[in-house]
């Protein structure tokens, strides 16, 4: 399949007070058209700074991209000034955002906030942008649109509020839709609606997606393939299947031992140890090791490069280098890995 | 895909330790230490405490630094022009200058030479425009006052229209400004802070009942209020100083209390409660630590807006009654003889304009240093 | 809507009674009686003027007297000026007054906004820093010593624009400009702070998401918001113009409100006082319910809580 975005050497950076944070070092990944990419990593570990600086949404200063290319359909984002990323914004690619409570403008009725890319970006008459933003409300759920359209957001729910945030984000059909962890904020019952709603809008439009998600579960539902990042760096990449039956690296493991499942009582939650590294004096070698209990002298000595699992799977750490040790991953999440295979199995069936 | 060849006996397991792992590697800053440091590096308010210090420093000594008491007059040598030895560039040289024009020449030098009663020995005139261009014949006459009246010592700030030093006048006016400053600050952090924080901390009927009253003063204005008082109690300090204590602690209570009141019900006072902890603890540890940034800087707010009413007042009357000196009446008394002895005005107009700056800058400062939003 | 409108004028309505009350009674405590200022009097004459004015009655008599008049639009008669009664004197001098304070507002507020606007936009710029500058010499020289300045440059040394009197609109120049200085540095500045809070929010974000470019964004989606809180200082504003004229009217000889106020203080003209203060207090009141009506129609939340 094509590559949409390929994004290669990623580097951002963040002057602060007490020095240069390095909030992404190095990342490559790419994006197929019409596949959903989850990235996935805890707190801090730069999955939002790296999506938002694809957009040029990084508040510079003190944010910037240090270096590295962003190739989107071959044109370099990364070397974009910013009326030419006007065009690009909210027209080929597009953003759904955490906080439906603070990412709607509380003083513009939700018509015209959806209404702002289509004149833009599509040059519709207001009547021909009143008819499409109708239809989008419909396509993502919201009925009465024609009343709706024409209320504030301190109107909506928080649901709600997230609906009229991912038809902003569809106005223009954007040929890539970044969503960054957009049921984050929101309640259970209403997190599971929005994925749905994500999974229905993915069927229905031809877009790519990039997920961004600390959750797992949520990424075994929507993605195709899974990029998991750890201190600014992509430790693991690979298909779904692939990173929950076959994960490689012992930070994918730490994730998916931490997962709570309901399926047997007895199992004890697997946690990693630790805090991430700070970013401002990132350590030498690999910046997990000090958190990983299958260390070995290399760890804390040299970065690990990125390992060849398979085609579409690759690992970075040295547990795959042919001297290191034969490592099995721990019981509990060994166990683990088999119960997702039936359950996520069993839940796909139960889905449709 | 693995290039470099590491060496094999690096693959060997190592045992991780727990204090590697979670050393931290910025010094840690406590919420003061890190508000001082920031505060520290802000130029501007570093320059407005230097400001404020040397002005202190001038208030306390200054009026003991010549020989003139604040109340000596001496109509003989009634509004004198600033001479300091050594800043004549500056304009202090103890002359007073002005430019007549005439259409002839001649004119023109003799009404410079009136401008200052023909006292020509001590007058030098030059010609800025002899008319020969057809434009109006330009003259300025320098008077040279000292040598005029036969003036030995200098006068640094001049004198007044009654010929008080106005050096000694200024600084003591200075002082005025200054007490009413440390006033102001003591009258929110006491009167304002114990208030708002007995009625957010004790809620309830306590709280209802101060919040009425809060709520009557507000609705009265702070200008009616002040002046009110002041035309009950003879004008003087004694009535600023109450009129201040009467209302300048409201806005502080009230910031206080919303404060308070948003702290008392946050996570971790309710978990520090659990805990065990007693009134006493939690409001040592938790309330009053996350209270002062605001106090601090409200306080420095409040301090300018006190200098500033203190001298409006005395400006318009209101004030510091003759012959008492208050930066206010100094300026009201120099805009008298503002047209042809603007000195008089202009020392007390610069004083309180740099005490004004330097508190405001120095506020700002620290608002900036305390602001948790600015923290990274 | 209406219901709370009206809850409001309720609440108006009783505070200027308390205020009426209190200003009367304090009056009373006052040393000094209008014939202080006078020039000695016989006994009878006295006496004369003491029932003219009401004031042999008994106090409660007095104050019951007062309100009933003051009800009325009655203030009174002037110590000062035989025979001439306050509200005439108020009307006659209200005119330069509100025409120095509106001018003043307007311009304050319009260049103050400016100034903060463009400090927000070319943020930590030379700009910023320049505007930031003048904002805080604005905020802290208070305005008798800026009045002074421009009436020696401006006036005198120069002789631009006239020094002082009331005859023609040039004249009004000169304290509109002393009078706006505070409101200009004290909007410039809040503009400031609002804009760049509300350009770090999460909206903005969105709305840069969506394409739309610098100078849609700045005024779109920033200013509204901005605004909103902005209206909160208008009122303290509003009240330090009042204080202002007083002084500037002063100082430049404007025959208005305050300049008639500062000399009634002077002669004890208890009636001008009150007068005065009452009128004070009512603008201050009328002005915060002003600026709370305001809010709400430029705020959708708080029109639509009403509403509801």
């Amino acid at each position: 399949m094509e590559k949409l975005l390929d994004v290669k050497n990623l580097h951002v950076s963040f002057d602060t007070y007490g020095g240069e944070v390095k909030a992404v070092r190095g990342v490559n990944f790419d994006v197929k058209k019409g596949e959903t990419l989850a990235i996935v990593g805890e707190s801090g570990s730069g999955k939002s700074v790296t999506t938002k600086a694809l957009m040029h949404l990084i508040p510079k200063p003190p944010g910037r991209i240090k270096e590295g290319e962003i190739l989107f359909e071959g044109r370099d984002l990364a070397k974009m000034n910013e009326k030419q990323m006007q065009k690009i914004r909210g027209k080929e690619i597009s953003m759904i955002f955490q906080d439906p409570m603070t990412s709607l403008n509380p003083t513009m009725k939700v018509g015209n906030q959806i209404m702002e890319g289509l004149i833009k970006h599509q040059k519709m008459s207001k009547p021909q942008a009143r008819k499409r933003v109708m239809e989008l409300l419909e396509l993502v759920g919201i009925p009465d649109a024609e009343n709706r359209m024409k209320q504030y957001p301190h109107q909506f729910s928080g649901g709600m509020r997230q609906r009229v945030v991912v038809a902003i984000a569809l106005a223009c059909n954007p040929k890539l839709l970044i969503a960054d962890e957009p049921t984050t904020a929101l309640d259970v019952t209403i997190q599971a609606q929005i994925l749905e709603l994500m999974k229905d809008i993915q069927k229905k439009t031809d877009s790519a997606t990039i997920f961004i998600t600390h959750d797992l579960g949520v990424v075994a539902n929507v993605a195709d393939r899974v990029a998991v990042m750890y201190a600014g760096k992509i430790v693991e990449v690979g298909t779904v299947d692939d990173i929950f039956y076959n994960p490689q690296h012992p930070y994918t493991w730490g994730l998916l031992g931490s997962m709570p499942s309901l399926d047997s009582a007895d199992e004890e939650l697997f946690a990693i140890p630790g805090t991430p590294p700070d970013l401002m004096h990132p350590p030498k070698g690999d910046a997990f090791a000090a958190r990983n209990k299958y260390a070995m002298k290399i760890d804390f000595e040299q970065e690990p490069p990125m390992f060849k699992v398979s085609d579409s799977h690759y690992a970075a750490t040295w547990l795959l280098h042919e001297h290191a040790p034969k490592i099995e991953p721990p019981a509990a999440v060994k166990k683990r890995m088999e119960g997702m295979a039936n359950s996520s199995s069993s839940s796909e069936g139960e889905r449709v | 895909m693995d290039n470099h060849k590491p060496s094999k006996d690096l693959f060997v397991p190592v045992e991780t330790t727990e204090t590697e792992n979670e050393k931290i590697s910025r010094p840690s800053l406590s919420f003061w230490q890190d508000s001082f440091i920031r505060l520290r590096k802000n130029v501007g308010a570093m320059i407005g405490l230097a400001v404020l210090i040397v002005l202190g420093l001038m208030a306390a000594f200054g009026p003991y630094m010549n020989d003139y008491g604040q109340y000596e007059q001496d109509l003989s040598r009634a509004k004198m022009p600033p001479k300091i030895e050594g800043l004549a560039w500056l304009g202090m040289d103890g002359t007073l200058s002005d430019v007549q024009s005439a259409d002839t020449l001649e004119g023109a030098q003799t009404k410079a030479l009136m401008r200052f009663n023909n006292q020509e020995e001590f007058i030098t005139t030059e010609v800025l425009n002899d008319g020969s261009n057809g434009e109006q014949a330009e003259v300025r006459a320098t008077y040279d006052v000292y040598a005029a009246k036969d003036m030995d010592e200098n006068f640094w700030f001049g004198t007044d229209g009654l010929g008080r030093d106005q050096w000694s006048r200024t600084w003591m006016g200075t002082r005025v400004s200054l007490y009413i400053a440390l006033l102001a600050a003591a009258i929110d952090m006491v009167i304002g802070v114990a208030y708002g924080g007995i009625s957010a901390y004790y809620g309830g009927r306590v709280d209802n009942y101060m919040q009425r009253f809060i709520e009557i003063l507000v609705g009265i204005p702070n200008l009616v209020l002040i002046i009110l008082m002041i035309l009950i109690l003879e004008p003087g300090i004694m009535s600023i100083t109450i009129a201040l204590a009467i209302s300048g602690w409201i806005s502080m209570a009230r910031i206080v209390r919303g404060q308070i009141l948003k702290l008392k019900n946050q996570e971790f006072v309710l978990a520090s409660r659990t805990l065990g902890a007693k009134d006493g603890r939690i409001l040592q540890r938790h309330l009053i630590p996350n209270t002062l940034g605001l106090i601090i800087i409200n306080t420095m707010f409040s301090i300018p807006s006190a200098i500033f009413f203190e001298a409006f007042l005395s400006f318009i009357g209101l004030g510091l009654p003759t012959p008492m000196a208050s930066l206010g009446t100094l300026i009201d008394a120099g805009f008298d003889s503002l047209q042809i002895y603007p000195h008089i005005l202009l020392f007390p107009a610069i004083i309180i304009s740099l005490i004004m700056i330097a508190f405001n800058v120095l506020a700002d400062g620290l608002r900036d240093a305390f602001d948790p939003k600015m923290r990274e | 809507m209406t219901r709370y409108i009206i809850q409001r004028l309720i609440y108006m309505v009783i505070t200027m009674f308390l205020i009426a009350t209190l200003t009367f009674f304090l009056m009373k405590f006052l040393p000094g009686t209008p014939l202080s200022a006078a020039d000695k009097l016989s006994d009878e004459q006295q006496a004369v003027v003491l029932e003219k004015y009401g004031l042999n009655d008994p106090v409660p008599v007095q104050y019951f007297n007062y309100m009933v008049n003051l009800a009325q639009g009655d203030l009174g008669i002037s110590f000062q000026f035989d025979n001439r009664e306050v509200t005439t004197i108020i009307m006659e001098r209200i005119g330069p007054s509100v025409q120095l304070g509106f001018q003043a507002m307007i311009i304050g507020t319009i260049i103050g906004m400016l100034l903060g606007l463009v400090s927000a936009i070319y943020h930590n710029g030379i700009m910023d820093y320049t505007s930031t500058f003048l904002a805080v010499l604005g905020q802290s020289i208070p305005s008798f010593v800026f009045a002074g300045l421009l009436q020696f440059y401006i006036g005198v040394k120069f002789g631009w624009l006239p020094v002082a009197l009331w005859e023609g609109w040039e004249y009004t120049i000169l304290p509109t400009i002393s009078l706006a200085i505070f409101p200009i540095a004290i909007a410039a500045r809040f503009m400031r702070t609002e804009m760049l809070e509300v350009m770090g929010s999460d909206y903005i974000v969105t709305a840069r998401a969506k394409g739309v470019n610098k100078v849609g964004v700045v005024f779109k989606h920033g200013l509204r918001n901005a605004l909103i809180p902005l209206i909160t200082v208008l009122g303290p504003l509003a009240v330090g113009l009042m204080t202002g004229t007083l002084v500037i009217e002063n100082i430049f000889a404007v025959p208005g409100i305050g300049e008639q106020f500062v000399k009634a203080i002077n002669m004890n003209d208890f009636p001008i006082i009150m007068g005065t203060t009452l009128l004070i207090a009512f603008l201050f009141i009328f002005i915060i319910l002003v600026i709370d009506l305001l809010y709400g129609v430029i705020d959708p939340r708080i029109r639509l809580a009403e509403g509801e």
